[in-house]
């Protein structure tokens, strides 16, 4: 029973720490130019200062995933891990909340102050930042997932457990 | 013997370091503070209102007149900021009343988990809605040039200098609530360690 729980956070870890690397990749390698009314027109993930944060919040986190594979499960740095792991969630919540208030704007525009939706001209940019979102979005679900696991099995807050 | 003394005096300094009137009176002073500056973001950032008129054209001598007004709801990052800030600002008040009262209610030791999870997820709530909120403003003071949009604080003045004060007050409450939720923690480990300790003495 506890070699299953091992393996299976142990899957968690590997599967949260692809997604954000994902997230990162997919997000830093969005990139299209294009013509539009004789004016050459580039939209490169840089070019906000949103998903720049996006991009550096989920390369930190992809290298912490995989340092964080190789700790030997009997360690006391655990507990250690409880302390990183909610400093990480909480770091990857900001940036998709961040990253997905510019992506609104990008897509819908805001009539309000004139600005213009942008993804009718740049449509491949606009659907790789969407794919690299959600990829972002799935990742911050599993980093809470395994936060609230390292905090029952250090601290045993809701008392399942008899010692 | 005076093996006894010595082990007299760390559980003295135990019993006297385990109840500290200063923590508790600590923890609930930063909890007003953080309460507070939730609050004030909230109210600053909802009553955020600016209207101005723009002369567009001029028709022989008459000039044609624009009115535009700026509000915090024509944009959905400040209506999260706003909703989010409203929501941590109602949990700090309730904290606040079950710090005042609370070691009359307790049911099997549920207190202090519950109360340090609720404020983990609270300290992740404001800190996404404050991070969304400084992402637009940037937009709306600086612009971006990639994508035409023009940046809207010079236009604005007061708007954008509400705004900003609404965010610091945001970040303010977001560092108090750190402090918070670490001072949680630090009961709730300290509280389960007494239980095992008195299990392990019976």
């Amino acid at each position: 029973m506890a070699e299953s729980k091992r393996i299976f956070t142990f899957l968690l870890r590997f599967i949260a720490f692809c997604t954000t690397l994902s997230a990162a990749i997919i997000m830093a390698s969005s990139r299209e130019k294009t013509t539009v009314l004789a004016l050459s027109v580039e939209a490169k993930y840089s070019d906000t200062p949103a998903f720049k944060y996006f991009v550096i919040v989920n390369a930190i986190v992809s290298i912490y995933g995989f340092l964080i594979l190789f700790l030997p499960s009997k360690s006391q740095l655990w507990r250690l891990v409880v302390a990183l792991d909610a400093v990480f969630t909480m770091l990857l919540t900001s940036s998709i909340s961040a990253a997905l208030a510019i992506a609104y704007v990008g897509k819908e525009g805001n009539p309000n102050a004139g600005w213009l939706p942008i993804c009718d001209q740049v449509r491949k940019y606009c659907n790789q930042v969407k794919g690299a979102l959600i990829v972002g979005f799935i990742s911050v679900i599993l980093y809470i997932l395994l936060f609230l696991y390292s905090v029952h099995k250090a601290l045993n807050p809701l008392l399942l457990e008899k010692s | 013997m005076a093996l006894q003394s010595g082990e007299k005096l760390a559980m003295l300094v135990g019993n006297i370091w385990s109840k500290p009137r200063s923590r508790y009176w600590t923890l609930v002073g930063l909890r007003l503070l953080a309460f507070l500056a939730t609050a004030a973001a909230t109210l600053v950032m909802a009553l955020n209102k600016q209207t101005k008129t723009f002369v567009v054209a001029t028709i022989g001598t008459t000039p044609l007149k624009l009115t535009l007004t700026a509000k915090f709801h024509h944009t959905p990052a400040f209506v999260f900021f706003v909703i989010a800030n409203g929501l941590v600002s109602i949990h700090n008040l309730v904290m606040i009343m079950v710090d005042l009262l609370g070691s009359k209610f307790d049911y099997k030791g549920f207190r202090f988990p519950m109360v340090a999870i609720l404020d983990m997820l609270n300290v992740a709530l404001v800190s996404g809605g404050a991070n969304a909120a400084v992402f637009m403003a940037e937009l709306g003071k600086n612009g971006n040039s990639h994508a035409r949009w023009d940046k809207i604080c010079d236009k604005f003045g007061a708007y954008c200098d509400r705004g900003g004060g609404a965010l610091i007050a945001s970040f303010l409450a977001l560092a108090f609530m750190l402090l918070i939720s670490f001072i949680s923690i630090l009961k709730l480990v300290n509280s389960s360690s007494h239980c095992s300790v008195s299990h392990n003495n019976n």
